[in-house]
């Protein structure tokens, strides 16, 4: 293969990548790292630095229409983006006396069952919007998002479940590597009862961030190839813009089924990584 | 300043940080295709990148002699600032709101993401 159809075939990819991650909050880390590593034979290093950069690609790319449309939680992120970098230290930590494979094999299991609930045990897209507990009240999380051209407050329960998984989520992203974005959404989604739009793109500011955290490490280890990562690059930002724009008018009901999709496919790859050892 | 101001203030610097880094990487892109288009690509074995590519300081010195991958790699840097960049403002804008506990949220988190960065060098 030339390096010029290298380069078109992985741009094409990222930009798929892009347009999930950036629609369910996932970055695109799921796509990128099979794809590279199995189908193209790319080391899985340069694979892995590569999904770093996708993730940050994402996160920065919507986010930056996703705010204007205020859709993100600015407030719940970065409260939350405390239990998830303080957890990732911990994961790294840990990652040197626990066997990884075990934890991959679980954590696809319980994503498995997250996609399902996540579906068939949603509240209804329409139900009356919730208030804030005493929590959420005394740390001003709560907003407003649109909904159908108007400004619709929601409240935030549960939050001290919801920073706790957050805590679970960086544990599993400084143990696993990825699927932190997952976690994140479901802990708002589910625990905390913040609506899914809020919850999907309050999720892709925080992974942007949470990247942002190991990057140094990854760039000064050499994972970080330019001739893999620049159509990486370009192309996550071309999918994050059009997730963004398919985001403000998708239905609910929608994004959940990819959000599940998206979710069993990360699933799947956690249990095969598990089991062949490679986590 | 409130929320909303602050939000779309972040937006554009966002959105400015994110374009001229997309500008950055896509003309180190297209230098590097014109000289290794039809080149095999491989890169099935990690090779230890040379060491202009892997730090702050070698990067800077190759994207300005205007090397193809060092000008990517400059991008890709500018990118990875864009998340930092986005806290730093939020540091910034809750001060400005008065709002202290969450400037003191978001500086915890700029806290954790400096001690990560630094490590790493």
């Amino acid at each position: 293969m030339t390096v010029l159809v290298f380069t078109l075939v992985v741009w094409a990819v990222s930009t798929l990548a892009g347009f999930l991650g950036s629609l369910t909050g996932l970055g695109g880390g799921v796509i990128i790292i099979p794809v590279l590593s199995l189908a193209l034979g790319v080391d899985i290093k340069y694979a892995i630095g590569a999904s770093l950069v996708s993730v940050i690609a994402t996160s920065s790319g919507a986010a930056a229409a996703y705010v204007r449309e205020g859709y993100s939680n600015i407030r719940i992120g970065l409260f939350l983006e405390i239990a998830t970098t303080i957890g990732a230290v911990v994961g790294a930590f840990l990652a040197a006396y626990t066997s990884t494979h075990i934890i991959a094999i679980i954590f696809g299991l319980v994503l498995m069952q997250a996609a399902w609930q996540s579906v068939f045990n949603a509240t209804p897209e329409n139900s009356p919007p919730i208030e804030s507990d005493a929590w959420g009240k005394r740390l001003r999380l709560g907003g407003d998002f649109p909904v159908d051209g108007r400004r619709q407050e929601y409240g935030v329960r549960n939050v001290r479940t919801g920073f706790s998984l957050m805590f679970g989520a960086g544990t599993l992203s400084g143990l696993l590597g990825i699927g932190s974005g997952a976690v994140k959404v479901i802990a708002m989604d589910r625990a905390m009862k913040i609506p899914f739009k809020v919850s999907t793109t309050t999720s892709n500011f925080m992974i942007g961030v949470t990247a942002a955290a190991s990057a140094g490490v990854y760039l000064s280890r050499g994972y970080v190839d330019p001739r893999v990562a620049m159509p990486v690059m370009l192309g996550v930002l071309g999918g994050a813009f059009l997730g963004t724009k398919a985001l403000v008018n998708a239905r609910v009901r929608t994004l959940r089924i990819v959000f599940a999709a998206v979710i069993v496919l990360l699933a799947i790859e956690m249990i095969v990584n598990g089991v062949t050892g490679k986590v | 300043m409130n929320d909303q101001r602050l939000e779309s203030i972040i937006g554009n610097l966002l959105r400015a940080g994110v374009l001229i880094s997309a500008v950055i990487v896509l003309a180190g892109g297209v230098m590097y295709l014109a000289q290794n288009a039809s080149a095999q690509a491989s890169y099935h074995a990690f090779v230890d990148e040379q060491a202009s590519l892997r730090s702050v300081q070698g990067i800077v010195r190759s994207a300005a002699h205007f090397d193809s991958r060092g000008l990517i790699q400059f991008g890709l840097l500018l990118l990875i600032a864009t998340p930092v960049a986005r806290v730093i403002m939020a540091v910034v804008g809750f001060y400005l709101e008065r709002d202290r506990m969450y400037a003191i949220v978001s500086l915890i988190v700029l806290a954790v993401l400096v001690f990560s960065l630094l490590r790493a060098t």
